[in-house]
């Protein structure tokens, strides 16, 4: 071969491992988008199960950070997904086993629930207009339609709290649910407001800030 | 060499007086086009008295720009259409013009005055009313009220990744929505709960920083009715994005039955709240037990 | 004066040429130091600091130490550390003594002390990290396309604007200089070296060190505070913030020995005759960036530190509520900051104005001028940076003093813009690839200057401050001028510095291209900016998809042109190589008097200049050749 063929050849050789590291350059950033889970509908409007813990599964990237999780009905089939798929324009009754103990609210003012039906929350079986900003644990809003609802966490003296995901009902756990009304079609982003990462400042980064923990997209179609 | 020398001049003579031609005539046609077409669409529009004074201030900036761009396009033109090497295989030099200082002299003058001018207009516009920007604590420039009792304050808590506002007026109720009333100096009290963002009321003009610890004070005199985009304009972290919502400028009876219903809705959340303050120090959380 | 010492071993063959002092034994140093740093790290930490690491699952004392370790093998690998320790072992010094035992290919993987290496070192380097900096650009615009379509999560989303921003600012303030500066400055002012040889070697093997580190931000969660690096969102963010710091500590500190090294070049080393009014104005250019290199990227370091020591330590620096003050950041940021995009702007001023007299075939117009208006720019800069800060709250009494500040930095602006039009005024011009880039520039430079005024205006910012307004303002003066400056300095130079021609059709093409896929990508942004669409943003109000979708496609557009420009390098250097003549450009200027390729020693006699720069239309005046000093014995 020539000297000006072997050249053409090892130049395209050289741009074809280029083309695959950049391909796996921007596959690096193309992870960590987390599937979805959807509500299960029924003839009274559509039904949705989350779960919070205070540490997600140990063999997840991230073994020590607080997670919200999808469920069903008894607490099961745990999945590790923070994209929720809803109906539109429907009656929404979401149920969430809180398992983390509270963190306390960093503005009071979400204490209480806001863009529920009634304006109300039933924690424990109990319907109630807000709770003690300082036994939050969590919250769930979806800004973009005014909700935001608190969970209540855990007693402090808890005798069997979960540590990692997936926990079930024996454990300590609080029981909340709500019913809101879904916007028209459209992807909307919900997020918790408690301070709840611990080790970062504010109590508002890492799985705060990282989709797939304590923030997710609300997929209305 | 005189008689070249002429006709050197004669030469650079013309090609000033044609450059000057074109951009009198561009700048003619082009400034009115700007300022009575483009103008009147320039933002934030006419939705508060600072977004008016805002958008005649850009009207000025468009106008004084237009036939400076004008002149350094127009001579670019005439120099790559007169002064192009039309038989580019031989290399010739051109004439060895190493400056001339009348030009230099009336450039500085004209540029300077122009700069003057412009910092001067802008520190005018900017101590009549602050121009809906953000001031810090100690503001320098108070808009006047339009009528008695047409005051009102209003505190953007930003945090995280919502907007909510409070009221100290009204029993230091805090919301997630805004209406304002109509004619109203409206004093806008800016701080966050933990990174810097910044509330930008795009209709209205209005744009402060939010930083923690700070109360940025930015003033609005708000006019009729309007529906205005309130967006984060400092990236804050995951949903900056998706920090935004609507707010509203309404007749003032509707505004007094609005946060009435507020103040009853909120009530218990009301409660919880720590006494309105300029600045909150949410303490460090950490995790109990 | 001293002849160069060559080194006196035979050169090795095959795989042996790789053993020695060299990147590749730097790499393996360097992954050899992250561990030790890390384990260092992971073992010292008290009780208060492992809470917060255990908690977050994550060690940045480990982190960074593993970084600054893994930089000082890195540094060890590549041969740094040789000519230090001689010393401490007694070995005299040695001026210009090339440490590497390398030759031909491998001289650009090691050490070198010859400026003309260091150089083209830079511009592979610069190149490499400017097209994986455009591709996260690309990256970007392509998650724009639907504001409810997300192609990257969120984060990620965040962590590409950061890096596009990072990567591009750190890696193009040694953009043009780094290439050009260090190949061609020693030349024009007639020296066979830069001052510091050594550090000049170093400040690009820092450089690179930085770049890498800044690649694994990804691998611990990236970075969510865009290129500015805000406080306390900084300190609130994952691991990724820590490669932040470490890059920008690295480019700091590469920028300011940089500075230092080219300010002690064009102060002491010019050649005879070579005094200050006869200096190219590429050298004032360089000169007048290198103080701001100097003077402003120690800032940003200091910045950095108290950034690092909050993250690791659990200091309050930048916490309020804790005793910090988030203001703290911002304001040592933009000290450096403001500065930093002169530093960019510059070079590009200093390169359009050196290469318009070649083709317009007439002296620079306004010599003193541009010159002043160089100097006017560097100095006013440092007196500008609060109009960043104008909504922020910061003292409503100090806003108009910036506003005139900032103002006024137009005026030394326009001086530029003057003398680049006079350089035209009856020239004979000449339309090649160098010469369409710098006209290129001049059109860009314009809007981006024009909409610098409007941003320095108070209440106009009011509208303006945080939304794509400002995205298109620094891209005109950023890409629209620097970069293409970037590249009329390669088509221009390339012939001296590699001895090949690059293709002047593709040159052609590629400019005309970027040029209107340039335009037509950012000046929509302008009025998306007036519009109301904030910067950083990962959705958007819908009605403003269309636009989105328009400047997307038009940046694809522009990356199809820098295939252009890569396929004409691979094509020109690595192909077809016709060898370029000494003089392609006809240019008078004293690098066009070398041979090509330029040799080891750049001269064979040191030049002694008599006559201005641009002997343009003069006549009489031959090109500009260096006056042969009389034969003395020994040299």
């Amino acid at each position: 071969m020539t000297a000006v063929g072997k050249r053409i050849v090892g130049i395209t050789v050289f741009a074809a491992i280029v083309c695959v590291v950049i391909g796996l350059y921007i596959g690096l950033y193309l992870t960590n988008v987390p599937g979805s889970a959807a509500a299960t509908e029924t003839s009274a409007g559509a039904e949705l199960y989350l779960g919070t813990v205070p540490a997600a599964a140990v063999n997840d990237p991230h073994p020590t950070w607080v997670s919200y999780y999808a469920v069903d009905a008894g607490a099961k089939n745990w999945q590790h997904k923070t994209t929720y798929v809803l109906p539109a324009n429907t009656l929404v009754h979401v149920t969430i086993y809180n398992f983390d103990s509270a963190s306390a609210l960093r503005n009071n003012w979400f204490g209480q629930p806001t863009g529920t039906v009634g304006g109300v929350i039933t924690l424990d079986g109990k319907t109630t207009q807000g709770i003690d900003p300082d036994l939050a644990s969590h919250v769930f809003s979806i800004p973009q339609v005014g909700l935001a609802v608190p969970l209540e966490g855990i007693s402090a003296t808890a005798k069997n709290p979960c540590s990692n995901a997936p926990c079930d009902l024996s454990f300590d756990h609080t029981t909340t649910t709500f019913t809101f009304r879904t916007p028209g079609k459209g992807l909307y982003r919900w997020q918790c407001f408690v301070p709840c990462a611990a080790g970062y400042i504010a109590g508002f980064g890492g799985p705060m800030q990282t989709v797939g923990y304590m923030d997710g997209f609300i997929k209305v179609v | 060499m005189s008689a070249s020398g002429e006709a050197v001049n004669v030469e650079g003579t013309r090609h000033w007086r044609n450059v000057v031609l074109l951009w009198l005539l561009a700048s003619v046609i082009m400034v009115p086009v700007v300022v009575f077409v483009l103008g009147p669409g320039l933002p934030p529009g006419n939705g508060s008295v600072e977004a008016s004074g805002q958008t005649s201030d850009n009207i000025v900036l468009l106008a004084l720009a237009t036939p400076v761009a004008l002149g350094v396009l127009v001579y670019l033109g005439y120099a790559l259409w007169a002064f192009r090497e039309r038989t580019p295989e031989v290399v010739l030099d051109g004439p060895p013009i190493r400056g001339n200082s009348s030009v230099q002299f009336w450039w500085l003058i004209v540029t300077t005055t122009l700069v003057l001018f412009l910092a001067g207009f802008g520190t005018i516009r900017l101590l009549a009313d602050g121009a809906g920007g953000g001031q810090g604590p100690n503001p320098l420039a108070t808009p006047s009220v339009p009528a008695v009792g047409s005051r009102l304050v209003v505190q953007v808590v930003a945090q995280q990744w919502q907007f909510n506002y409070r009221f100290p007026a009204y029993g230091g109720v805090e919301t997630n929505q805004i209406e304002l009333p109509e004619n109203t100096l409206v004093q806008f009290n800016v701080t966050s709960l933990d990174v810097i963002h910044s509330f930008w009321a795009y209709e209205l003009g209005v744009k402060a920083d939010a930083n923690p610890g700070v109360n940025n004070i930015a003033y609005v005199t708000t006019k009729g009715p309007l529906l205005f985009h309130v967006r984060c304009a400092e990236l804050c972290g995951l949903w900056h994005g998706y920090m935004f919502n609507q707010g509203q400028v309404v007749p003032k009876t509707q505004f007094a039955a609005w946060i009435a219903q507020q103040r009853v809705k909120f009530a218990p959340a009301t409660k919880t709240l720590p006494p309105y303050s300029k600045t909150y120090f949410p303490h460090a959380q950490r995790r109990a037990g | 004066m001293s002849a160069i010492a060559m080194s006196a071993t035979a050169p090795r063959s095959g795989w042996r040429k790789l053993i020695g002092f060299n990147m590749l034994t730097g790499i393996l140093l360097g992954i050899a130091g992250w561990y030790v740093g890390h384990f260092i790290g992971d073992h010292i930490h008290g009780a208060n600091l492992a809470y917060f690491s255990a908690q977050a699952g994550e060690n940045d004392i480990a982190i960074m130490l593993g970084y600054f370790l893994g930089v000082v093998g890195f540094l060890i690998g590549l041969g740094f550390a040789n000519y230090p320790v001689k010393r401490l072992l007694g070995h005299p010094p040695s001026l210009a003594a090339n440490e590497s035992e390398a030759h031909g290919l491998m001289r650009y993987f090691s050490l070198s002390t010859d400026h003309k290496v260091v150089a083209k070192q830079y511009m592979a380097g610069i190149g490499v990290f400017f097209f994986v900096a455009g591709l996260n650009a690309m990256l970007i615009r392509t998650e724009l396309l639907q504001p409810d379509v997300h192609v990257f999560g969120a984060n990620q989303y965040l962590t590409l604007v950061g890096m596009h921003g990072s990567m591009m600012m750190g890696t193009m303030t040694s953009g043009l200089l780094g290439p050009f500066a260090t190949f061609l400055v020693p030349l024009m002012i007639g020296s066979r070296r830069m001052a510091f040889s050594r550090l000049s070697a170093f400040t690009f093997w820092l450089l690179m060190a930085g770049e890498v580190i800044l690649l694994t931000t990804i691998f611990f969660g990236g970075f969510q505070t865009g290129w500015t690096g805000y406080q306390p969102l900084g300190a609130q963010g994952t691991a990724g913030y820590d490669a932040y710091i470490c890059f920008f500590a690295l480019v700091g500190l590469s920028m300011t020995l940089f500075g230092f090294n080219l300010i002690v070049t064009i102060t002491t080393m010019r050649a005879r005759g070579m005094t200050w009014s006869r200096l190219p104005i590429f050298v004032w250019g360089t000169f007048a960036t290198a103080w701001l290199m100097m003077l402003a990227a120690p800032m940003l370091i200091a910045a950095l530190l108290m950034a690092a020591s909050d993250r690791t330590v659990q200091t309050a620096f930048y916490i309020p509520g804790q005793g910090g003050s988030a203001y703290l950041f911002q304001n040592l940021f933009w000290v450096f900051g403001h500065p930093e995009v002169y530093i960019l702007a510059l070079p590009g001023m200093a390169i359009v104005l050196e290469l318009m007299p070649v083709f317009a075939r007439k002296p620079l117009w306004g010599y003193r001028l541009a010159v002043a208006g160089l100097l006017g720019i560097s100095f006013l800069s440092f007196f500008v940076w609060q109009h960043h800060l104008f909504v922020s709250g910061i003292n409503a009494d100090l806003r108009p003093f910036y506003m005139l500040s900032t103002e006024l930095i137009s005026l030394p602006t326009g001086f530029i813009f003057l003398c680049a039009m006079g350089t035209l005024w009856r020239g004979r011009i000449r339309l090649t690839v160098p010469m369409l880039f710098c006209l290129g520039w001049i059109f860009n430079f314009l809007w981006g200057g024009i909409s610098g005024v409007f941003n320095s205006d108070v209440p106009s910012d009011v509208t303006t401050h945080g939304s794509f307004f400002v995205m298109a303002h620094f891209h005109y003066t950023i890409m629209g001028g620097l970069i293409f400056a970037f590249f009329a300095g390669i088509y221009y130079w390339v012939p001296k510095m590699y001895g090949v021609n690059l293709n002047e059709r593709l040159g052609k093409i590629h400019f005309w291209t970027l040029f209107i896929a340039f335009n037509s990508t950012f000046a929509p942004l302008f009025a998306l900016g007036f519009m109301g669409m904030p910067r950083r943003v990962v959705t958007y109000n819908p009605s403003f998809t269309s636009l989105n979708q328009w400047v997307t496609i038009s940046a694809y557009v522009i990356g199809l042109s820098m295939l252009v420009f890569l396929f004409n390098v691979v094509w020109s250097l690595l192909i077809k190589r016709e060898p370029a003549t000494i003089n392609p450009w006809h240019a008078k200027s004293i690098e066009w008097t070398l041979p090509t390729p330029v040799p080891l020693h750049d001269f064979d006699r040191l030049p002694v200049f008599d006559a201005d720069p641009y002997p343009y239309g003069v006549e009489a005046a031959p090109a500009r050749a260096p006056a042969i000093a009389p034969a003395r014995g020994s040299a």
